[in-house]
């Protein structure tokens, strides 16, 4: 079952920051979207809804200085992106999870645009 | 860019060069009016998962720090041999999303592994791995003859 408006994930150029890679699905229940964010703990997490449109930011947390870098290949920047959100999300329904350095976001629809079954008499 | 730092040849990336070529992302991308991170995600469709790492040293131990998000602990192996460090494992997918329409596939799932040449001879049974928040540390403490030792001069 597809909606004709999606949750649209065109990424846009943070300065600064990491974009965080994401995963995207849809159910018939809502949208999932899982976004990469290691070193990131939930207490550094930042999610506002604005309009039409979700941004996530993840900050991280401070690290302990572990030395000399040697070699090195991380970004320690904070992660930021942001996604326009179909209009048949229930916005008061969003819930946020954090583990292990993924966000899974869950953004139900309201319950005027799920699909139902009508029974035929 | 995140994408594409982690091929680019491995040497120390600092904040100011970090910001430089982020601008010339921007360049380039205003160049081709199509994200450049969008083919450099599709190119590592091809070449599979190269988790970023960290390599410090000071006098006591090396830590070595490896960016593997979203993994469950007993899928990470860590394993030392002949002065490497190796750390691989598989990242699983989420089954119950198999069902769902994918508007998005940036994560890779699948088999990783990095190994790493330690600069200096470690204690192998003092070795400690942690992982929180997506990030792997790997503590390896030097063995007592590879730490600098101070010697006292005798003055007559």
């Amino acid at each position: 079952m597809q909606t004709e408006q999606r949750a649209k994930a065109e990424p846009r150029h943070e300065p600064g920051y990491v974009t965080p890679e994401v995963n995207i699905y849809e159910t018939k229940d809502g949208y999932v979207v899982e976004a990469e964010m290691p070193g990131v703990h939930k207490d550094g997490l930042e999610i506002t809804l604005e309009d039409n449109e979700i941004t996530l930011v993840g900050r991280r947390q401070n690290e302990t200085v572990a030395g000399t870098p040697l070699f090195r290949e991380r970004v320690l920047a904070d992660y930021r992106r942001v996604f326009e959100i179909d209009p048949a999300i229930d916005a008061g329904k969003i819930a946020a999870r954090m583990d292990q350095g993924v966000l899974t976001l869950t953004l139900p629809k309201s319950e005027e645009v799920k699909p139902r079954k009508i029974a035929v008499g | 860019m995140n994408s594409l730092i982690r091929w680019s040849r491995p040497e120390l990336a600092t904040w100011p060069s970090f910001g430089r070529l982020t601008d010339l992302r921007n360049e380039i991308d205003r160049l081709f009016e199509s994200p450049l991170a969008e083919m450099a995600r599709s190119a590592r469709l091809f070449s599979g998962w190269t988790p970023s790492l960290d390599l410090y040293e000071d006098k006591d131990r090396l830590v070595v720090k490896v960016e593997v998000p979203g993994m469950k602990r007993e899928d990470i192996d860590v394993s030392l041999h002949e002065g490497c460090l190796s750390i691989s494992g598989e990242r699983k997918g989420e089954e119950k999303y198999k069902e769902a329409d994918v508007y998005r596939a940036e994560r890779f799932f699948g088999r990783f592994q990095r190994t790493v040449a330690l600069p200096a001879p470690v204690a192998a049974d003092k070795v400690t791995a942690q992982y929180q928040d997506g990030i792997l540390t790997v503590t390896l403490p030097k063995t007592e003859e590879a730490k600098p030792r101070r010697i006292d001069v005798n003055v007559n």
